[in-house]
């Protein structure tokens, strides 16, 4: 009886489940190739300083322009929400936690994932459609090596630093906002910050950033790689790649934070 | 008599889905000789030599290179093959001379003074003047590409070299430059090559055989000469390009 229900529910799925199974396996085993050939020899050294350059370099402004202004708005609405009950002081508690915590390594993601996620996933998609991984590997050069992992390296390693940059930035919005609009001390506000510093907090931070630079670059390349017909399948790989990053990263952020705080 | 076969292909089978692609290929192409595959669009003829170079993996068959099975292991042999792509394939991101010498930088690891040396050198030879060689390839027209790619062919003096539709999209005296720029440089170097293409008159002037590909199969082969007294329906009609005839199009 069970087994006829069970039957009964994977009919109603059919096809759809069958694709989705088949792209999940799909992903899983470009995850071990891509792992692979990240960790095997030879390294293209090259390519991956020019990733951490487009990838880190040329995301700090946007990077510095998001934590800024959301660690100025958690300022003013923690101050706004608090100030009733009398607690201005967790101003600069509440911007640091929610800054290093969350905001950054999130919102920093979600940017760069709209910037570079979808570039790598356009160039790859563009390579994939005018033959040039074809003619990569008739060079006898693997694309997994080549193109991929200097991607995968630059986007673990280089969103963490982009990270730690948006948390002082982020911070340093927080401290505009309460001493020049809310009127804080500034030397209390400062020895505020300090004194609620916690590595916890900054390491999980960087660990969200490292697997979200990870996602990033991953969802940019598989989906470039996958791409095919032309300028609609480049734009479509455009798109799957930053909506998928993008909903990764949110569920990630989830299950790290779980990890990280949850008692 | 074995012993001169460059390639041998058996029985190569390749389907997309319920598409049968290639239905039983069966073919040999001894050393240094020049064959030239011609069909319609669509039947096939990219895979085959998608296959070939493992590109694709085929369904089922045998692919020898020098008397060696290639399937599944095509790593080393890539080393002496040398392709021009139908649209170039060339790297965007790099200069003209990168993309020629890119065999050179990267799996032999000449210093990249020595290699724009040798890259220079291989696209005079294509008829390129040097100062082409700092340029993008956006910046070259579809015949430069084309001879930009052949110089990264042969820069590394293949013993194979795969030329797909190589005047595809060109005018017909530019046709004929690229045309005798394949005879020269495979002849030079001595080395064997598959032609796939649909333009007759540059596959007379390459060819040291024709097969043709139809629903497949190798339906027909044999020189210039005797292409032109077959009396084949196939043939007749694909070189004739007559829209009557046997092979039907699907409109």
């Amino acid at each position: 009886m069970l087994l006829k229900q069970i039957e009964q529910f994977l009919r109603t799925l059919g096809r759809p489940l069958v694709k989705f199974l088949i792209s999940l396996g799909q992903l899983t085993l470009f995850i071990i190739k891509s792992i692979y050939h990240a960790v095997m020899p030879p390294f293209y050294i090259k390519n991956f300083f020019g990733q951490v350059l487009d990838i880190g370099f040329y995301s700090l402004p946007v990077v510095g322009l998001t934590t800024v202004f959301a660690g100025m708005v958690i300022a003013l609405q923690t101050y706004s929400g608090f100030s009733s009950i009398g607690a201005e002081k967790a101003v600069a508690n509440v911007v640091l936690i929610s800054v290093t915590r969350e905001l950054a390594p999130v919102l920093s993601a979600l940017m760069v994932a709209g910037r570079i996620g979808a570039a790598m996933a356009a160039e790859i998609g563009t390579m994939k459609v005018t033959e040039q991984i074809d003619a990569l590997i008739t060079l006898s050069t693997n694309p997994f090596k080549y193109l991929f992992a200097p991607r995968l390296w630059a986007g673990l390693l280089v969103l963490p630093v982009l990270v730690l940059f948006g948390d002082v930035i982020g911070i340093f919005g927080g401290y505009v906002v309460g001493v020049y609009k809310l009127g804080f001390n500034p030397a209390n506000y400062i020895n505020a910050t300090i004194e609620n510093l916690e590595a916890v907090g900054i390491i999980s931070g960087l660990t969200k950033a490292a697997v979200f630079g990870f996602i990033i670059a991953l969802m940019g390349c598989y989906n470039g790689y996958k791409s095919k017909g032309g300028a609609q399948g480049v734009g479509e790989a455009t798109t799957n790649a930053v909506v998928s990053a993008s909903i990764l990263i949110l569920i990630f952020n989830y299950i790290i934070t779980e990890i990280f705080f949850a008692r | 008599m074995e012993n001169d076969i460059k390639i041998s292909i058996k029985d190569l089978h390749k389907s997309f889905g319920r598409k049968k692609v290639l239905d039983g290929v069966n073919l040999d192409i001894k050393k240094g000789e020049s064959l030239v595959v011609i069909g319609g669009s669509g039947t096939g003829k990219s895979v085959l030599i998608k296959c070939i170079q493992g590109l694709l993996m085929p369904d089922f068959g045998s692919i020898q290179i020098d008397g060696q099975e290639t399937i599944g292991k095509t790593q080393n042999l890539h080393l002496k093959m040398g392709m021009l792509f139908q649209g170039g394939a060339l790297f965007d991101s790099l200069s003209v001379w990168e993309n020629v010498a890119f065999s050179l930088l990267e799996n032999k690891h000449t210093p990249r003074n020595e290699a724009k040396v040798e890259a220079v050198r291989v696209l005079r030879q294509v008829g390129l003047a040097p100062d082409v060689a700092d340029l993008y390839p956006s910046e070259l027209s579809g015949g430069m590409q084309k001879r930009v790619g052949l110089a990264r062919a042969i820069i590394t003096n293949p013993e194979i070299i795969f030329f797909d539709e190589p005047t595809t999209g060109l005018d017909p005296i530019m046709s004929d430059v690229i045309n005798d720029l394949i005879i020269e440089s495979a002849k030079g170097l001595g080395a064997t090559t598959l032609t796939i293409t649909h333009d007759m008159a540059s596959a007379r002037k390459i060819a040291d055989r024709i097969a043709m590909l139809y629903q497949g199969k190798i339906i027909w082969q044999g020189t210039v000469k005797e292409m032109d007294k077959t009396d084949n329906p196939y043939v007749l009609q694909f070189i004739k390009g007559s829209a009557k005839g046997p092979i039907k199009v699907e409109i």
